[in-house]
């Protein structure tokens, strides 16, 4: 039996993700993982990406995980673990294994939307029996905060550096969730820590489906995003809430926005408490805010349309009969 | 502590035992500590979801007190607190010198 998705029931449960790792104080990451171990109902073997979570959390002779987890390199993280669910499908054809294990794959934005990008769109499309979890941190924090293709547009990094050549990053973000469920996988979501239902929900729901399963999970980073350090939910609730990271899974090619907010918040909302932008917030640079908030309500404005073509037949029914 | 030598790692840098960051305490990386009000707390337990050091103990669905061993006093719990009647059940303040 499932344990129910209430905070008093799941407190009951071991997080088999212990403290006295060294992330940084006020991290998203470690959230992230604590939450996705909790929802995770079956024995979890795990492969992670190099980056911030790998780093921080098998320090030399300390690890802070409590199930079999395994690093190997920065770009290999998908490849690891579909070999390790190839090997344990061979020991149950032998019978040799009986237990259903789940296997589940974290990575950074680097190591997810860049390096480890080959490794995991060849694992998506062989079709292992797997969940990737990418933590996005929207930058390299790990080493310095450097730009990747999940920085977003406008951000001020290390190796983009608003200043008075350019204002930050020129070039818009990697779709990736889109770009994994280009894959035809069966399902591909993306979740933010702030809401922690939704989140363990579709952790939830991508174990039960058996295929490759992808999540995007927006990871606030206070070192990189120069932010302080107690605004991690606060953030990602507000990336959700300006719809700039909406929350929505595609499963079997059907898209749906699992939380649609009352009212759009205009992107400032989520810019301004942000160091990464206060760039942005010159006279000279206002027309980089309004091309951020019109990219943002395009591809609102795309989900949106993607979902209605893609809902069920009855609920488009009864949209044209209530037009 | 002592660290090993390389005759004693184990070989491929294998960790034979879960868990075992837990011997690493992170609080003394604290400027801000945490102080729990139990008073104004309503046992939402969302300090505990959000925690990212599993820093807030809790026994039998019930919240307990901060544990300070690993708690690193980044206030996130503080913040999110909805409170009683818009008290806050945790408040952050300054580390004793």
């Amino acid at each position: 039996m499932a344990t129910p998705l209430s905070l008093k029931e799941l407190s009951k449960k071991e997080i088999l993700f212990t403290p006295g790792h060294r992330m940084c104080a006020g991290c998203g990451a470690p959230i992230i993982v604590k939450m996705v171990l909790l929802a995770a109902d079956y024995p979890v073997i795990a492969s992670n990406a190099t980056g911030c979570l790998e780093v921080s959390t098998c320090i030399s002779d300390y690890t802070a995980w409590k199930i079999p987890w395994i690093h190997s390199a920065f770009e290999n993280a998908a490849a690891t673990i579909s070999g390790v669910e190839t090997m344990y499908r061979s020991l149950k054809k032998q019978g040799k294994i009986n237990d259903e294990i789940k296997f589940i794959s974290f990575g950074g934005d680097g190591g997810t939307y860049d390096i480890g990008f080959q490794s995991l769109s060849g694992a998506m499309e062989r079709g292992h029996d797997m969940l990737y979890i990418c933590y996005d941190n929207g930058a390299y924090m790990n080493t310095g905060i450097q730009r990747s293709s999940a920085t977003p547009f406008g951000a001020d990094t290390t190796t983009c550096p608003a200043g008075d050549v350019i204002p930050g990053k020129m070039q818009q973000r990697k779709d990736l969730t889109k770009i994994m469920a280009a894959h035809n996988i069966p399902y591909a979501a993306q979740a933010s820590p702030s809401h922690w239902g939704d989140l363990m929900k579709k952790v939830r729901k991508a174990l039960e489906i058996k295929g490759p399963k992808f999540m995007n999970v927006i990871a606030p980073c206070n070192r990189g995003w120069r932010s302080k350090t107690d605004d991690a939910i606060t953030l990602s609730r507000l990336a959700v809430e300006t719809c700039c990271w909406p929350l929505y899974e595609i499963e079997n090619g059907n898209t749906k926005i699992t939380f649609k907010p009352r009212e759009k918040k205009p992107l400032v909302d989520f810019l301004k408490p942000q160091g990464r932008f206060k760039h942005l917030f010159t006279p000279e640079n206002e027309w980089l805010l309004k091309e951020a908030q019109e990219q943002v309500d395009k591809n609102w404005e795309r989900l949106l349309a993607e979902e209605a073509c893609f809902a069920p037949k009855e609920t488009k029914e009864k949209a044209s009969k209530e037009q | 502590m002592k660290l090993k030598g390389w005759k004693e790692v184990e070989p491929g840098a294998v960790i034979k035992e879960p868990g075992s960051a837990m011997k690493f305490k992170t609080g003394s990386w604290r400027s801000l500590k945490p102080r729990w009000i139990p008073e104004n707390c309503i046992n939402c337990l969302l300090c505990w979801i959000y925690c990212p050091d599993m820093a807030v103990k809790v026994k039998d669905g019930k919240r307990e007190d901060f544990d300070y061993d690993y708690c690193k006093g980044c206030g996130i719990c503080a913040l999110e607190c909805p409170g009683k009647k818009g008290k806050k059940a945790i408040v952050m303040e300054e580390e004793a010198k």
